[in-house]
């Protein structure tokens, strides 16, 4: 299978005065041309962080320290800032959190998605305007002629979001990286953006991550999911997997957090927090979280290893029951 | 929806018509002022308040009025140079430092500093003193105390919107620093900006007269307000009263029109203060 993007062993540091925060601990994953990979964790587990990483766009005092992103067949972490300022935008676009204030204030809707044409493909002024008013249509914006001339402001959350998935595909990206995309809106707006999200991407062949901490959203979009926990990869699996035979303890308890209405069982919150990232032990991150832990987890750290087709675990628990190989 | 409310108060609205006023009587000196300023009027010396001369003569004979019209153009003048040339050069200096950060932002700093550790009067007539005292030198000194107020400003305000998630979003679509910091994060450094520059071109016109009051701006024979009001300080003992006080009257309105103007702007521009009365 040809990946599209490919990251081994990104590993993300920052350096304050407190000490060295292992914010993204050689992470690896892979994504395929047109598919929706889920990234799901909790709050700090370095979802974000591992997204700017892709992009080059940690800042100081962030700093990645090593590993590879493959995207296109080239190496991204060895670009010149030149080249991958034509990957940024162009190839590989971003759409955020919060879309009124990831919209800039002052400058009119329509003119931050024309400013991408400028920016990339070289066509300004009418043609630019033209393209701009087109991708407003497509993400299903009524009058987009009006529209296009206000400001973040005068929009709606929602409205606010279809401009910024607007802007991420203006240039027609190979992959679009969401940094959850519908933690701000309301729920029938949140699914609203999703079905968007999705259908765009199929029309246009982009492969979308989707950084998320609900797990519903997953079920919904996701082909294959990567469950981060403390900055480091604990599960891949493709959807149906993750939530019919989770491996990690983690997982496990991520997947019996969620509430149900459907059947009589009790959601169970995760004990504890995410464990302070400032130089953090070695061995495995969970291991004062987790209900199976072993010596070896706080000695050693689990690397990821073959559970079936599709799935691949990092756990020592998991590893001593065999149901896990090298591959 | 803004624009009433410079005007709705009484007090901006007083200020906005002083500075109209001072700018129309600039703009047109040669048509407005009933005499040539440099014309002499030996019939007429020391003449107090007239109909042919308003604001009376001096000791020349040369009519005030037209003096004060013509000297509004200078004071005005040299007040907007300096401040556009200090606007421009400490907005730079301060995007630069706020965005960059680091050693950058280290050495800007330290540089402002030194210039804000001098009174700004003293360290301008320094620099007229120093370098003779021409108009282009008199704009030269007041640019230079100036330049530390915007680079400061700009500097905090570009703290503040490097941190927003539309920074962010910038970079991410392929944007040069320079353009981040061009297109998407100084516009919306502007509001603060346009209210230091109203209150700093009050203080400019100050600093104007202040200098040529001790004789180190704007030379004679061209009229000046704060050159004359030097001149008719000396005549207050014998009872010309006029050739002190309308001069620094001119000063003093003209000053205040921009300091209030400058107060309502940043109530008006101010966020917080939307909606409010």
């Amino acid at each position: 299978m040809t990946e599209l993007l490919e990251v081994r062993d990104l590993t993300v540091h920052f350096v304050t005065d407190a000490g060295v925060v292992e914010a993204v601990d050689a992470v690896s994953f892979g994504v395929r041309a047109g598919e929706i990979l889920g990234v799901v964790g909790e709050s700090g587990s370095g979802k974000s962080v591992t997204a700017l990483a892709v992009l080059r766009l940690v800042g100081p005092p962030g700093r990645i320290v090593g590993g590879a992103v493959r995207f296109e067949g080239a190496d991204l972490l060895a670009l010149s800032e030149e080249q991958m300022r034509a990957v940024r935008g162009a190839r590989i676009s971003m759409v955020f959190q919060s879309p009124r204030t990831a919209l800039n204030p002052v400058l009119t809707v329509g003119r931050q998605i024309s400013r991408l044409f400028e920016l990339h493909q070289g066509t300004s002024g009418r043609e630019a305007w033209r393209r701009t008013l087109e991708m407003l249509t497509l993400v299903g914006i009524a009058e987009p002629e009006r529209r296009a001339r206000q400001y973040a402001h005068q929009l709606s959350g929602g409205m606010c979001q279809r401009v910024m998935i607007a802007m991420a595909l203006a240039t027609s990206p190979r992959l679009l990286l969401a940094d959850e995309p519908t933690t701000g809106l309301d729920v029938s707006i949140a699914a609203q953006v999703l079905d968007l999200l999705r259908d765009l991407g199929r029309r246009t062949g982009a492969a979308i991550v989707l950084i998320t901490h609900d797990l519903g959203v997953v079920a919904e979009v996701c082909d294959r999911v990567t469950v981060m926990h403390a900055g480091q990869l604990v599960e891949v699996a493709d959807v149906r997997t993750l939530f019919t035979r989770p491996l990690h303890p983690y997982t496990q308890a991520l997947v019996r957090s969620i509430p149900r209405i459907d059947r009589d069982v009790a959601m169970e919150p995760i004990p504890g927090a995410v464990p302070s990232l400032l130089m953090p032990e070695p061995g495995c991150r969970y291991a004062d979280r987790c209900p199976r832990v072993l010596d070896v987890c706080r000695r050693e750290r689990p690397v990821l290893l073959g559970a079936g087709p599709e799935h691949e675990v990092a756990c020592h628990a998991v590893e001593l029951e065999g149901a896990v190989a090298v591959r | 929806m803004r624009w009433r409310r410079l005007t709705g108060n009484r007090l901006s609205f007083a200020a906005l018509c002083g500075i109209l006023v001072v700018v129309a009587a600039a703009l047109l000196a040669p048509w407005v002022a009933p005499h040539d300023p440099d014309e002499t009027d030996a019939e007429a010396t020391l003449s107090s308040v007239s109909l042919r001369h308003p604001l009376g003569t001096d000791i020349y004979g040369r009519d005030q009025l037209s003096r004060l019209i013509h000297a509004a153009r200078v004071d005005l003048l040299v007040a907007l140079s300096a401040t556009a040339i200090a606007l421009t050069l400490g907005s730079t200096l301060g995007a630069l430092a706020g965005y960059r950060g680091g050693w950058v932002d280290h050495l800007l700093m330290r540089a402002v500093d030194a210039v804000m550790a001098f009174p700004a009067f003293i360290l301008a007539m320094g620099i007229t003193a120093a370098l003779g005292n021409s108009t282009a030198n008199v704009v030269a000194a007041i640019a230079i105390t100036h330049v530390p107020i915007y680079t400061r400003l700009i500097r905090g305000e570009m703290l503040r919107v490097r941190e927003m998630e539309y920074a962010e979003a910038a970079r991410t679509v392929g944007n040069r620093p320079r353009q981040v910091i061009l297109v998407h994060l100084f516009p919306n450094c502007v509001p603060p900006l346009i209210v230091q520059a109203t209150l700093a071109m009050g203080f400019a016109v100050l600093t104007v007269a202040a200098l040529s009051f001790i004789g180190l701006g704007i030379q004679p024979p061209q009229s000046e307000w704060g050159q004359m009001t030097a001149e008719g300080a000396g005549y207050v003992v014998s009872g010309e009263w006029w050739l002190v006080l309308f001069p620094g009257l001119a000063i003093m309105a003209t000053v205040l029109a921009f300091n209030l103007l400058g107060d309502t702007l940043r109530d008006v521009l101010d966020p917080r203060m939307r909606g409010v009365r």
